[in-house]
């Protein structure tokens, strides 16, 4: 049997919590300050406007490329290289009295005026009022992601479970946010549908910990708390490592191979599964500590506990 | 303990051969064809027209390796691009106007897995290439365009009835008239209220004058608002028929919107330009008193222009002003061709009108003998006049005939644009996402390759670390991706480049069950059981874990697909998908493999985990 995780003794990870704690403030507030400070850096599929993805069968010449485009009478265009050298990436924003499904043909008939050797890769144009739609529809799907995994782990568990656990897992989306604000990483569509699945797949750690914790309330009657806990955590961490890594390894070859329309997309998932791991081991679980789990709720007491039932708590 | 019935063997068994039936059809490609659909929903492709077809490939000295007919296309395939050019060149002069002749691809997978449903999945636009537009009604112009009918139908029933009103105006959506008594205002609300009860009225004062503002009911313009967008989409049928794509999807998308897809479609420009166009026709008088009196005229070419007339110039440069009011509109178009004028041989085109469109221009005609119509053409708001021919006579019988284009071509553009029909309300394109086809390709390749590589590397790390275990977790994962493309083949849902991505990543969560059961065995057999029930005891522990912990990403995949729109919404739909399948095979499958394995043994001795 090949074992990564030979375990003798419980780590004491409560003991830490102090520790971890101030890590995840850290980082948080980290993250908050770069959200704040530089912002995240939203894609065309948020902001609305024009970009266009062209390859040319030479190096492409981005300083011939903008003087080209200028001619168009165009303003604020942005070109630059994406990928390779040879693949060019051109931005505008929308303007008023200009339909950017009109721009993108004048800057591909001033491309190909300008160099025979072109060719369209991609064009997406958003609307300032589709733009905002979809940001707003992706606020409420995150909104509602976390309303969902809240209502059904407090039906499964109990709310202090539930809070632990979006608690932990917010503290992941909010640590994704801020390293793309950090390194101005653009944020677009598909990297939100990323992080959203990142936020359904962390909870699932801490479902798997606290599931432990449950059996071990019921299981381990004379232990403390905290112990119960650390020994949940303990006998749950070589499964927690290797389905991370497991998980990691699909989305590296993602990063690899699946090419700049996948890059930031892999990317969100990478730092999801990392501060994954971290936050429902060492976040969600000080959480539940604090919150004062205790063994009455999930063993009935002799006497009905109508607090307990209001809180929604299911045995 | 470890054994299972019969049936469970049969269904795994079974689900596994569909899985691979339905995976087919995905490895073999696909080849050049020509699709031939007529341009009307009235015709319909039937053996005559495999038979003219046949023959003028034959002539061609083409040969299709096959042709298929459905309900309302006729698909012939070929052996290369270059022979499925020529064909559509062929065809398409050969069949003219009647039929859409466009290039396409179809699956390459033989006869007998098309006939049991077996398709290849079907791929979205990032992956095929193509465009995708999404267009915006513009509903308050459908609600002026309708107040603006409003009004005419308002002012005609009152001079049939007699009812002397002393103006009429529009204010946007709202229809005004105004009266010089009470009385007889009176007797104008009774009138509109019986001919047009869709019309909300309320009196008012203006100095002296009474004053009477209709405006249509709530629901009556939900109806409009309705009616319009349905124009538009069939207009838009029209149009992309005349482009000739293979596999359009036109679709409503929430109230005021439709999303148009185009695959293949690489000419964006001209697209954009057929779908964009809300070219009308619309023929309305030629204020003759005011063009009778040359000093009015150029009067009115310096910006005096008369009430209620508006300002153009003809072809030849010369002015021509236009009464406001429009007499008929393209709506009343069913058919426009373009041809030659008998007698001069200029080009021309001809329209043909509806009934109630035949009645309307035989009286304007009878009513305007000796006077001009002027023929307009507006297309974005712009309004050209085409010709401007003076009424010889009365003109009956819907038939009516356009001179005054430049050349045979413009006749046919024009023709195109009026047989397409006009559309309800402007429409402007909010969202375009266009992929060139070599894109497409590459991020097919992208998405298999990351899942490929991704699959055996994963694949590698557990048999590594559990052995036969992990041989049977591996086979499970297999049989786990195998099920997820049968289904996506099966349901026809579009894969998208996200969708791929949302494969390799369930793959990834996937095995998180397999972990999750390959410890808890472990762990029994740690604590001292046998193997038999070390691995009974390590799938029925594991299975409530798995269940919450795939319950939760299965609410992110379903808010994703509820909210979502394109691509992400096909990441969603794989990722729900993924973790139904995720369940069964890492749950069923990798047991069933377990139990055929170690079920019938009396005793294990020792299991290689």
């Amino acid at each position: 049997m090949i074992e990564f995780f030979k375990l003798k003794k419980d780590i004491p990870f409560m003991r830490y919590g102090r520790v971890t704690t101030t890590i995840s403030l850290l980082t948080f507030i980290l993250a908050i300050w770069a959200l704040t400070v530089k912002g995240l850096n939203f894609g065309v599929d948020f902001t609305g406007g024009t970009v266009l993805e062209v390859a040319y069968s030479q190096p492409a010449q981005i300083d011939h490329i903008r003087h080209a485009l200028e001619k168009t009478g165009l303003t604020e265009i942005t070109v630059q290289n994406f990928g390779s050298a040879r693949d060019v990436l051109i931005r505008l924003p929308n303007k008023a009295g200009m339909t950017g499904s009109q721009a993108s043909e004048q800057i591909m008939a001033a491309l190909r005026a300008d160099a025979t050797q072109v060719e369209l890769k991609r064009v997406d144009f958003i609307g300032p009022q589709v733009g905002k739609e979809l940001y707003e529809s992706g606020a409420l799907a995150l909104l509602v992601v976390c309303l969902g995994i809240m209502v059904y782990l407090a039906m499964r568990f109990q709310w202090k479970f539930a809070l632990a656990a979006i608690v932990a897992n917010m503290h992941d989306v909010v640590i994704i946010l801020g390293c793309f604000a950090f390194f101005q990483w653009e944020f677009s569509l598909t990297v939100l549908a990323g992080v959203l699945a990142i936020l359904g797949y962390s909870v699932n750690e801490s479902v798997v910990v606290f599931d432990r914790i449950r059996e071990n309330l019921r299981k381990m009657r004379n232990t403390s708390i905290p112990d119960i806990i650390d020994n949940a955590i303990t006998t749950t961490m070589s499964r927690t490592v290797i389905t991370h890594a497991m998980t990691q390894t699909m989305v590296l070859s993602m990063l690899f191979f699946g090419g700049e329309a996948l890059h930031y997309f892999a990317l969100a998932l990478t730092i999801g599964i990392l501060f994954g791991i971290y936050s429902s081991v060492l976040v969600a679980s000080p959480i539940v500590l604090w919150l004062g789990v205790s063994r009455e709720d999930f063993i009935k007491p002799a006497k009905p506990d109508a607090e307990a039932n209001a809180d929604g708590a299911v045995v | 303990m470890n054994r299972y019935p019969l049936w469970k063997y049969v269904v795994v068994g079974v689900a596994m051969v569909l899985a691979l039936l339905y995976t087919l059809p995905n490895f073999f490609g696909e080849v050049p064809a020509v699709q031939i659909q007529p341009t009307r929903a009235t015709q319909k492709a039937d053996p005559a027209l495999m038979r003219q077809v046949e023959t003028l490939l034959g002539q061609a000295g083409l040969r299709a390796d096959g042709l298929s007919l459905d309900a309302h296309s006729l698909k012939a395939r070929f052996a290369d691009t270059d022979s499925q050019i020529k064909a559509k060149d062929v065809l398409q002069t050969a069949l003219g106007a009647n039929y859409t002749v466009a290039l396409n691809l179809l699956p390459a997978s033989p006869q007998w897995l098309t006939s049991i449903g077996a398709l290849p999945m079907y791929l979205g636009l990032d992956l095929r290439g193509g465009v995708h537009f999404l267009l915006q009604v513009d509903m308050p112009k459908a609600l002026e365009k309708s107040a603006e009918r409003y009004q005419n139908d308002i002012r005609s029933r009152l001079r049939e009835k007699k009812v002397r009103y002393a103006g009429i105006g529009r204010e946007g959506t709202a229809v005004e008239l105004r009266f010089q008594d009470a009385a007889i205002r009176d007797q104008a609300r009774r009138e509109i209220e019986s001919g047009f009860p869709e019309l909300e009225l309320s009196d008012g004062t203006r100095g002296a004058e009474q004053v009477l503002t209709a405006v249509l009911s709530k629901p009556a313009q939900i109806k409009t608002q309705e009616f319009a967008l349905q124009q538009n989409l069939t207009t838009l049928r029209n149009r992309v028929n005349e482009l000739g794509v293979a596999e359009p999807v036109i679709q409503q998308q929430g109230v005021d919107r439709v999303v148009v897809q185009l695959p293949g479609v690489q000419d964006t420009a001209k697209a954009k330009e057929i779908l964009g166009r809300t070219a009308t026709l619309e023929i309305r008088l030629v204020d003759e008193e005011v063009m009778q009196d040359p000093a009015r005229v150029q009067a009115a070419t310096t910006g005096n222009l008369p009430f209620g007339d508006e300002l153009y110039y003809e072809r030849n440069g010369m002015p021509v002003l236009v009464k406001k009011t429009v007499a008929l509109t393209g709506e009343y178009i069913t058919d426009a061709q373009p041809g030659f004028d008998s007698q001069t041989s200029q080009a021309a085109v001809h329209v043909n009108l509806d009934g109630r469109g035949a009645i309307i221009f035989k009286n304007v005609t009878r009513e305007n003998v000796g006077k001009r119509m002027a023929i307009l053409l507006v297309e974005k708001g712009r309004a050209e006049v085409i010709t401007a021919p003076v009424i010889r006579e009365e003109i009956g019988g819907g038939r009516v005939q356009i001179t005054g284009m430049d050349s045979p071509q413009e006749a046919s553009d024009v023709s195109l644009l009026l047989r397409a029909g006009a559309l309800a309300a402007p429409m402007e394109i909010v969202e375009e996402r266009t992929v060139g086809p070599s894109m497409g390709a590459d991020n097919i390749a992208k998405g298999f390759h990351s899942n490929i590589w991704g699959f055996i590397a994963v694949a590698a790390f557990m048999i590594f670390y559990y052995r036969v275990f992990g041989l049977f977790s591996v086979a499970a994962l297999a049989a786990n991706g195998l099920l997820l493309v049968a289904i996506l083949s099966l349901l026809q849902a579009t894969l998208t480049l996200p969708g791929m991505a949302a494969i390799a990543l369930t793959l990834g969560m996937a095995i998180d069950a397999n972990v999750l059961i390959n410890e808890r065995i472990r762990e029994e057999l740690r604590n001292g059981s046998s193997p038999q029930a070390a691995i009974s005891a390590g799938y029925e522990r594991a299975f409530g874990t798995i269940l919450d912990s795939n319950i939760t990403t299965f609410i992110a995949g379903i808010a994703l697909f509820w909210l979502g729109s394109g691509p992400v919404r096909g990441f969603a739909v794989v990722l729900c998908l993924g973790i139904l399948t995720s369940i069964f095979s890492a749950v069923t499958i990798s047991r069933a493999l377990v139990n055929l394995t170690y079920g019938r043994q009396a005793r294990v001795a020792k299991l290689i985990i």
